[in-house]
């Protein structure tokens, strides 16, 4: 696994646990344990993304991810859907 | 308004092309009990919700969903991709590749298409929530199914993060059906 895919993955984890925590505390609103803890992993989350965006280019659309660079990096593969994550090699190059 | 993320909520991994895989698990992208459905289904209730945590629950589970059926999608795109015309017809998945390619269409396992009768949004939030906690126990079974009838383990650990996620969606729409039975036994109003 290179240091693309790591970090990608490391994105990953980090957006499940706030995705999680955001469902509980919708329902939850005044859980300061749930509160302090989504704090944590949405601060991690928001480094994790601008240094992976600084690499690789945007990860989110509409200007809530960063372009930099000569060129408009968004069109850039890999999509999704074209990623296999067993053993992580891109799809298509079979 | 919606912004799109470049990446899926959770990894999917495929072993090998598996048309007749495919051909059932498709049933979670546009069949009844599948992510399409769940998705516009708490997306067009949320309006007509009456507390903070239900309009929460709803945008935020029906978001959740959309990102669902995206995992969906790539699974059935990837074990269909590479897939022979011989071996689409062993897979009795022909009446779908005259229609659509490999692309992915939002039918059920029986190439039934998706029809927004699939949903009702009904306006009483008892009424809804209802129904959103029924329709999570019935994506959940369904999980269950594919996973009986999946033969590559690498897709069944997918299935099984979709199935825990119908669990804990389940868990919330419960909460929030709490909730907005409290709000309603202390509704006062004088007019």
């Amino acid at each position: 696994m290179n240091k693309r895919q790591s970090a990608l993955l490391r994105i990953m984890e980090l957006e499940f646990a706030a995705i999680e925590l955001n469902l509980f505390l919708d329902t939850h609103p005044e859980d300061r344990c749930a509160l302090a803890d989504f704090e944590k992993v949405s601060q991690e989350l928001m480094k994790a993304k601008t240094e992976f965006e600084a690499r690789y280019g945007p990860l989110m659309n509409f200007g809530f991810g960063r372009n930099q660079g000569d060129t408009w990096r968004w069109i850039e593969s890999p999509w999704p859907w074209e990623i296999n994550f067993k053993g992580f090699e891109l799809y298509g190059e079979e | 308004m919606w912004i799109y993320e470049k990446k899926l909520e959770y990894p999917v991994r495929v072993s090998s092309t598996n048309p007749r895989l495919a051909k059932v698990i498709i049933t979670q992208y546009g069949g009844p009990d599948g992510e399409l459905a769940a998705s516009l289904r708490y997306l067009t209730q949320r309006y007509s919700m009456p507390t903070p945590q239900a309009k929460a629950v709803l945008t935020d589970i029906g978001t959740e969903e959309l990102a669902h059926m995206e995992i969906v999608a790539t699974l059935v795109y990837n074990l269909i991709r590479n897939a022979t015309v011989e071996q689409i017809k062993a897979a009795g998945l022909d009446p779908y590749y005259v229609d659509h390619d490999k692309s992915v269409y939002f039918v059920n396992a029986e190439g039934v298409p998706w029809t927004a009768a699939y949903i009702q949004s009904k306006g009483d939030p008892i009424a809804d929530l209802h129904e959103n906690m029924a329709a999570e126990q019935k994506a959940r079974a369904t999980y269950e199914y594919l996973i009986n009838v999946s033969d590559d383990p690498d897709v069944t650990d997918t299935l099984r993060f979709l199935r825990q996620r119908e669990v804990v969606h389940f868990q919330r729409f419960g909460e929030t059906l709490n909730l907005v039975h409290d709000w309603l036994s202390s509704k006062k109003v004088f007019y």
